[in-house]
């Protein structure tokens, strides 16, 4: 299997996922420049965090115009797997290859933690390795990461369990307290119609060893790899 | 002929607004009891050379679609002066 993790200017989480990926991928991990138009034969594209072109505008809203945005768009609309990680989910509802948006955090600050995730839907690429219900821990580093859409695609998403992961307490309720940023339903993560795109705010390639603190994020990497290596892309509506 | 577009950028209808609301509350507290609402947004001041005001302002729109705003968040209103 061979990953592609992009790195936009000011992109500052692309060694993470790239180690990450190094680590459970068992194949090829290569950098993808944003200026490129060639990916390179990858299996899945990365869109790592961090802060593309400083987060002018909106977080995301510059990115989704790089030169290789067009080329993970054709991609993702043949089926292609995409995985954006916080910034990266970021851009990823800006190019519209995922609903809704993320807004600034509810409570105005940044939030740089430690949260608990439970798993929603374990029929996706991402969490086909885990049962639903079971709770994961990683962190969650960012200013605008409360997830929104309006009510009908809201309704939409939910119905068609485009929701992966929400954020819940260690005992897995979902609460308002467990929400770190005013996302609706708590979503944390989500899939496209097509099963193929992804986005979620924590980071999974932050918490791929336990001396790191946990590697709850490794189980969902573990998961994705497994099933894209295993050919297991599932394209709904093919 | 050159032209300015005042593209306003604000969260639509029923979009949280945290920091609209911190900011009614601090008005509040500084007095300004008579605040209820405080909407916050994005002012961009567009030059524009252009041959009409009408063509102007469909290059202010075409932008604002595109780039200035997120549909699935924000609304926009246009200005043109000369």
């Amino acid at each position: 299997m061979k990953a592609g993790v992009i790195v936009f200017p000011g992109s500052n989480c692309d060694r993470d996922a790239y180690r990450a990926f190094k680590l459970v991928g068992g194949g090829q991990v290569v950098y993808l420049w944003h200026g490129s138009r060639d990916l390179e034969g990858c299996d899945i594209v990365v869109l790592p965090g961090g802060f593309s072109y400083g987060d002018y505008l909106r977080a995301g809203a510059i990115a989704r115009f790089s030169p290789i945005m067009k080329k993970v768009t054709e991609f993702a609309r043949g089926g292609g797997v995409v995985f954006g990680i916080c910034n990266g989910f970021q851009i990823l509802t800006e190019s519209g290859l995922l609903p809704g948006a993320l807004l600034r955090n509810s409570g105005l600050r940044f939030v740089c933690r430690e949260v608990n995730l439970r798993v929603e839907n374990d029929r996706s690429l991402l969490t086909a390795g885990l049962a639903t219900g079971s709770l994961l821990k990683m962190p969650v580093a960012h200013g605008e990461g409360g997830y929104f859409a309006d009510p009908a695609t809201l309704a939409a998403v939910e119905s068609k369990e485009q929701v992966v992961l929400r954020y819940s307490n260690e005992a897995g309720v979902i609460t308002s307290e467990a929400n770190p940023n005013g996302s609706l339903n708590n979503i944390a993560g989500i899939v496209s119609d097509g099963g193929n795109v992804f986005g979620m705010m924590p980071h999974p390639e932050r918490a791929c060893e336990q001396v790191l603190g946990s590697a709850g994020g490794l189980k969902l990497l573990v998961s994705l790899c497994e099933n894209i290596a295993g050919g297991v892309v599932a394209r709904q509506g093919d | 002929m050159r032209f300015v577009a005042n593209v306003r950028v604000l969260l639509k209808d029923g979009v949280l607004d945290p920091q609209g609301e911190t900011i009614t509350r601090a008005l509040r507290d500084l007095g300004f009891g008579s605040v209820t609402k405080t909407s916050t947004g994005k002012l961009f001041k567009l030059e524009i050379d252009s041959n009409t005001e009408a063509d102007a302002k469909k290059i202010a729109s075409e932008a604002a679609t595109r780039l200035l705003a997120n549909p699935v968040i924000e609304r926009y209103e246009i200005e043109v002066a000369r």
